[in-house]
């Protein structure tokens, strides 16, 4: 006998409500706290049989429908769930695995993933290919069975305490970039894997650069077919997008969390509710965050009714960062000169707030990558003439700047 | 009530089939060129025809009982098309009127004209405070006072005028050839959307509704003129969008396609991001009017603020990826920025929906 969607709701509220010491805490923390509060949730969720709902049940699944999903984060929704440092391994690289991985690499690690016990990072940027991704120069060459791996990564969210990644690296420059990648699964304890983190402008460290001397890569690291790494990243980003969508838009309400709340009451407490020009700005603030959360909305009932979710998700992307941006300004015009008082609580959350957000528009695509997107795909619209089609990736000039 | 896509669906393409068979461009030309700017046979096969004047008219009355959500796709249709036709004006705002005043008197009298199609209903004094004053006489209610910018005030058979009285605003209703009652059509910038000034002198009417109940009724019925019109400003931002995209397409400079360059893209793309969340928000006030939701005056300002600005911006960067031919008379760019500049302004400016709507949510009602 099947159980019912409600009841199934009614077992993720029950679960909830006997594990609510295992929720909480801030889904942004990369600190080594935050990973160890990510497994130990993520191993109960998956001892009690609530992970991994609509995998594979050979994969340590539930084998479950979108459905499932959808009745799991409804219940789910008042709580904090911690598990914001095993997203990458589970809505990407797992992913990932199961269409284009080996039958040994899925069994060795899907589980464990899914578990908890392992966490994975992905290591597609570099220096020199941060929107052209296929630009990369991170080379790996054959030695014997083996590969050897030399370069440096960039931008990688939790190598600090990822056990696996999944490494994008050139294995022919003398085809064009596209086609001389190659897909491989890294140990992040590999010697010749240097971790450092990377501090961003807001002062924390989420991000690092991780360089590669001489890394030993055994044959059967290969993820997908030699040569077709592209392809297989192609998977890993689409399934960011999906896992994105399927979350209900949860990238817009992380962002958009009651940011006019705030400003409202930000502006109450400061005595700047009666300027007209600050009541102008802090009411679009509302419409702002107002129609992210329809679109996000938007996205949830498109997913449920198995449509494929229109524009609404890279809108959703840059509807959220331009929220982001604008609540801050308006946070810092409310202050005024109270912005930069350094025992302000205020101050802290609004300059925070400021700092974190042009970091919000660029990761994950930047606004112009965005539009190309939302013009070629959506629109119609034709490509720029490529200069970097058809010639051997050796002959390109990438990178540059001063990085 | 909700709409079932496929509902939807075939209405929206039954309307968008009639319109474009009916009304393409020249026609919509040709009728904002003659003088009363209104076509009595096109407005005939709307409400006989397609059963358009009824939609939200209940059944014994003569009409479909529909919702706003279904009202919308119309009202989105007649957007993308530019109909120059007193619906907005007759169903919107006429039958609103009166089936927000809960007079049922009234209603029995005006709504099955309005769903036949044999009577047209213009609105004036919704907005600001009354400019017209009713006084109880003898022989009824005599009305004074100019009511200024009326849509379709001069072609309407009944006029519903919004008039000060003891005891408050009230609704007033006044025909169209009563005595005292003088209409001058104005030049307007929306050349698809005709306005009047209408001015009365003595001019015999009859309440509506209660005495005094005429605030209630015009804060109602703006909420629901706001949704309704940010339905007609997605479907209007949604073909300057499809004009832009197309030529951005077609159109070759320096050997390419115009949108190949990123700068002209991004513009198209700028417009797709606006329209997407446009329709969000119309739906969602839609929703609210049909729902009666509490949050109505809310959802209304935050789609109406953010629609004004969003199809004005989007009817201007049409303009701009057409380059030259953008700014000619003969190119229907033009209509679709007049008319978005004017939708912007019509009830109210975006900066008072949003100053309305920090005082509706420091009362709490967000």
């Amino acid at each position: 006998m099947t159980e019912s969607l409600d009841a199934f709701r009614e077992r993720v509220r029950e679960w909830f409500a006997q594990h609510v010491e295992l929720t909480g805490g801030d889904g942004g923390d990369r600190s080594l706290e935050a990973v160890g509060a990510a497994r130990r949730f993520q191993a109960a969720l998956f001892d009690a049989g609530l992970a991994g709902l609509t995998w594979p049940v050979e994969y340590g699944g539930q084998g479950l429908t979108l459905a499932h999903q959808l009745a799991f984060n409804e219940a789910a929704e008042p709580y904090a769930v911690p598990t914001m440092p095993l997203l990458i391994g589970l809505g990407m690289c797992a992913p990932t695995l199961l269409e284009v991985g080996s039958q040994e690499q899925r069994d060795r690690h899907l589980a464990r993933m899914l578990r908890g016990d392992e966490v994975w990072c992905q290591l597609f940027s570099e220096p020199g290919a941060g929107s052209d991704v296929a630009g990369l120069r991170t080379r790996a060459v054959r030695d014997g069975e083996d590969w050897v791996v030399n370069g440096q990564k960039v931008w990688t969210s939790g190598a600090h305490f990822s056990d696996y990644g999944l490494l994008l690296a050139r294995t022919d420059p003398a085809v064009p970039k596209h086609l001389g990648l190659t897909m491989f699964v890294v140990d992040m304890r590999a010697p010749g894997v240097t971790i450092r983190p990377l501090r961003q402008i807001t002062g924390g460290a989420n991000f690092n650069e991780v360089f590669f001397d001489d890394v030993h890569l055994p044959g059967d690291a290969v993820v997908g077919e030699v040569g077709r790494g592209w392809q297989a990243a192609v998977t890993t980003l689409m399934n960011e997008r999906v896992s994105i969508g399927a979350g209900g838009g949860g990238l817009g309400r992380r962002l958009g969390g009651g940011e006019f709340a705030a400003l409202a009451d930000l502006a109450r407490r400061r005595g700047a509710l009666a300027d007209p020009v600050l009541r102008q700005e802090i009411a679009s603030v509302f419409v702002e965050e107002r129609l992210l959360e329809l679109l996000s909305a938007r996205i949830r009932e498109d997913v449920k009714a198995g449509r494929t979710p229109g524009p609404q998700g890279s809108v959703a992307k840059l509807a959220g960062a331009q929220l982001a941006k604008h609540a801050a300004e308006v946070g810092l015009e409310v202050l005024g000169s109270a912005a930069w008082a350094d025992d302000d609580a205020d101050a802290e959350r609004w300059t925070t707030s400021l700092l974190g957000a042009p970091g919000n528009a660029i990761a994950g695509g930047t606004p112009e990558i965005m539009k190309n997107i939302l013009g070629e795909r959506v629109l119609g619209l034709p490509r720029e003439p490529a200069v970097d089609r058809d010639v051997p990736f050796k002959d390109l000039r990438v990178g540059g700047g001063r990085s | 009530m909700t709409v079932t896509t496929t509902v939807a669906d075939d209405l929206r393409a039954s309307v968008r089939g009639f319109l474009e068979s009916a009304v393409p461009e020249a026609e919509v030309r040709r009728i904002a060129d003659s003088p009363s700017g209104f076509d009595a046979a096109l407005w005939g096969r709307l409400a006989g025809e397609l059963g358009l004047t009824g939609l939200v008219v209940p059944e014994e009355h003569g009409g479909s009982r529909a919702g706003f959500a279904e009202l919308g796709v119309v009202l989105e249709e007649m957007g993308w098309a530019l109909l120059p036709a007193p619906f907005f004006s007759t169903v919107v705002l006429g039958a609103g009127a009166l089936l927000l005043s809960g007079d049922a008197g009234a209603q029995a009298a005006h709504l099955p004209g309005i769903a036949s199609g044999e009577l047209r209903v213009a609105v004036g004094g919704m907005t600001g405070t009354p400019t017209c004053e009713a006084v109880a006489g003898s022989r009824g209610w005599l009305i004074d006072g100019t009511a200024e910018g009326v849509l379709d005030g001069a072609t309407a058979d009944l006029l519903l005028v919004f008039a000060t009285c003891e005891g408050g605003t009230s609704l007033f209703a006044v025909r169209a050839d009563a005595p005292g009652l003088s209409r001058r059509p104005l030049r307007t910038l929306d050349l698809t959307r005709r306005q009047a000034q209408v001015s009365l002198h003595a001019t015999p009417a009859t309440l509506i509704g209660s005495q005094g109940d005429g605030e209630r009724i015009a804060a109602a019925l703006l909420d629901r003129a706001l949704a309704g019109q940010t339905a007609e400003q997605v479907g209007g931002a949604k073909r300057v969008l499809e004009m832009a995209t197309e030529y951005a397409r077609t159109r070759y400079q320096f050997g390419r396609a115009i949108g190949s360059f990123q700068a002209i893209k991004h513009r198209c793309a700028d417009m797709l991001i606006d329209v997407s969340r446009m329709e969000v928000a119309a739906a969602a006030a839609l929703a609210a009017v049909d729902a009666d939701a509490p949050d109505l005056p809310v959802a209304a300002r935050v789609a109406s603020s953010f629609c004004g600005d969003a199809y004005f911006a989007a009817a201007a960067a049409n303009i701009e990826v057409h380059g030259g031919i953008g700014f000619t008379w003969e190119h229907p760019a033009h209509l679709y920025y007049r008319r978005a500049k004017s939708a912007q302004l019509l009830f109210g400016s975006p900066a008072e929906h949003r100053e309305a709507l920090m005082t509706l949510l420091e009362a709490g009602r967000g």
